[in-house]
């Protein structure tokens, strides 16, 4: 028997008077990769938080499949669970490396943070282990002990990443990981992104506005538009032969490139 | 700094109650108090009161001890380890005026302990009740300045930052630098800063039979450590928490265990170590 590692049912918010998503349902296997595509303003980070319980939802819920502990409502654990399963079976890679790393400690200390948080005390263990995520996400070992402030942009991405890897997370949120570098960067990053989720077989939840990015990480593509679904199926059907007046729009906008 | 001494307070010009606080902020105090006592090494926020000295001059402590002194009890007062800094002679002399108590320099004497930046040497026993004037009482503040998120990681126990501040200190320094204000975990619940003593003295925290209170006056926070709780500096396996040692011993006393004190003690730059505990080494002559 198996479930669904997460499960969104009827998942709505509003801001004020404002819709910023409604009526949202979905399951995720577990290995997948889940893309949300839209515009700027068509509620898919609002939805990403209200998935990774940063947000609480104003209807509908959201089930995640724990590892040992069986199923549970995201928004109806206490807080101290819900930030344990954050900390552990889950990782969230924010656009902005800044808000997911700690600038003034060395990247050692950001890799190593997880492990000390769930009760690693050996220095040389937590060392070695960050080293090798270093060596994972292709960043210089002799960077170990700088912080990421010295760090390129796309270094910073790949810390980031490395920084929630570090458990071995199951389901990991994705909010614009490329957005903000240049091309070659990003083209490098992507490329160890699909690497790392392949290898681990992780399950993600990427929101992108990029569909060329969805494009190369992700199995199945929702669209949102205004805060809705408009169209969801597998990414290259959903690419190649969009349905959605919306969705054709987007993949027209992109066909110069 | 300034040279400070607390203004005349005589209770006899009837400005003043017992003790120098009104009875009703005393019980607030003391309310504080026996929370703190009843979850060692939680923050207990109370209502402070404005003392006749500046902060950094021991308000929280003095409002502490001023909150359960007696008539009966026996104060000492120490700064550094000195019961005759200008600080020390001044509080002393405050309570002796406010509270009418007999004062001392003699460790085993006192009932009522207050310091700044030392737990004696001499063994304290119980019944003592060891009073710290503490200036940043958040343990987390360096690492996590929003105080609703130090009130959550306190509140769930998250204290990976807390070890990852010491990772940062061996990979940078090659051992954890920290010497002062190191901090501890008490009774295996909350992280606490021990106020700014040196880790040479966090030992003497550990399961004291003496009643730790700290008061934090800018702050506003008070918290405790019971007789007897156990108090563990925060360390890695394989980067135990040690103490400070010296080659030297006191020039005066000639302790080989206590904390010395570098003094240069001539032009030539000549060097001389003594005890920092005056009280301990005067015994020790
Ligand atoms: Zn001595």
């Amino acid at each position: 028997m198996s479930a669904p590692l997460l499960s969104a049912r009827g998942v709505g918010k509003r801001f004020g008077g404002r819709v910023a998503c409604h009526d949202v349902s979905f399951d995720l296997w577990r290995g997948e990769v889940l893309g949300i595509v839209g515009e700027s303003g068509s509620g898919k980070t609002t939805l990403l938080n209200c998935l990774a319980g940063r947000l609480l939802p104003d209807s509908g819920s959201v089930t995640y499949e724990t590892k040992s502990a069986g199923s549970v409502d995201v928004h109806r654990l206490s807080e101290a669970r819900r930030r344990l399963l954050a900390r552990t079976e889950w990782g969230f890679v924010n656009q902005d490396a800044r808000e997911g790393l700690r600038m003034g400690v060395s990247a050692g200390a950001n890799i190593g943070e997880r492990l000390m948080a769930v009760g690693a005390r050996h220095y040389g263990e937590i060392r070695g282990q960050a080293a090798d995520w270093m060596t994972r996400v292709e960043i210089d070992v002799e960077r170990l002990d700088d912080r990421p402030n010295t760090y390129s942009g796309g270094m910073r991405q790949r810390l980031q990443i490395a920084r929630n890897l570090v458990s071995n997370p199951r389901l990991v949120f994705m909010d614009e990981p490329t957005g903000g570098l240049d091309v070659s960067v990003q083209a490098r990053l992507l490329d160890l992104l699909r690497g790392l989720v392949e290898g681990l077989h992780l399950s993600v939840v990427l929101v992108t506005h990029d569909l060329g990015v969805a494009r190369l990480l992700t199995h199945r593509l929702m669209v949102m538009q205004g805060g809705t679904v408009v169209e969801q199926g597998l990414t290259d059907q959903v690419l190649d032969d969009p349905q959605h007046p919306y969705t054709q729009m987007l993949v027209a906008s992109i066909l110069p490139v | 700094m300034p040279d400070t001494t607390i203004q005349d307070t005589s209770p006899q010009d009837g400005a003043y109650n017992y003790g120098y606080l009104d009875e009703q902020t005393k019980r607030m105090i003391r309310r504080a108090i026996l929370k703190a006592v009843a979850v060692p090494g939680y923050q207990v926020p109370f209502g402070g009161r404005e003392m006749p000295l500046p902060y950094g001059w021991g308000t929280g402590g003095i409002q502490v001890t001023a909150a359960i002194i007696g008539r009966e009890d026996t104060l000492k007062v120490i700064d550094q380890g000195a019961d005759d800094t200008t600080n020390a002679v001044s509080i002393r002399r405050f309570f002796a005026r406010v509270a009418q108590v007999a004062t001392t320099t003699h460790t085993a004497e006192a009932t009522i302990i207050q310091t700044r930046h030392r737990v004696p040497e001499t063994p304290l026993t119980d019944g003592q009740i060891l009073v710290f004037q503490v200036p940043i009482p958040e343990p987390l503040r360096m690492l996590e300045p929003r105080e609703t998120e130090t009130r959550t990681l306190h509140a769930l126990s998250e204290y990976g930052v807390m070890q990852v501040s010491l990772y940062e200190s061996i990979a940078r320094h090659g051992r954890i630098a920290k010497t002062y204000n190191y901090p501890v975990m008490v009774n295996g619940r909350y992280i606490m800063s021990p106020s700014p003593i040196p880790k040479f003295d966090n030992p003497k925290l550990d399961r004291s039979p003496a009643l730790q209170l700290y008061g934090a006056g800018r702050e506003k926070r008070i918290y405790a450590v019971p007789p007897h709780t156990p108090v563990k500096s925060l360390d890695f396996d394989d980067h135990p928490f040690e103490i400070e040692t010296w080659t030297e011993s006191c020039a005066l006393c000639g302790s080989t265990e206590s904390f010395l004190d570098e003094m240069i003690v001539d032009d030539t730059g000549k060097r001389l170590f003594v005890c920092s505990d005056t009280d301990y080494c005067e015994s020790r002559r």
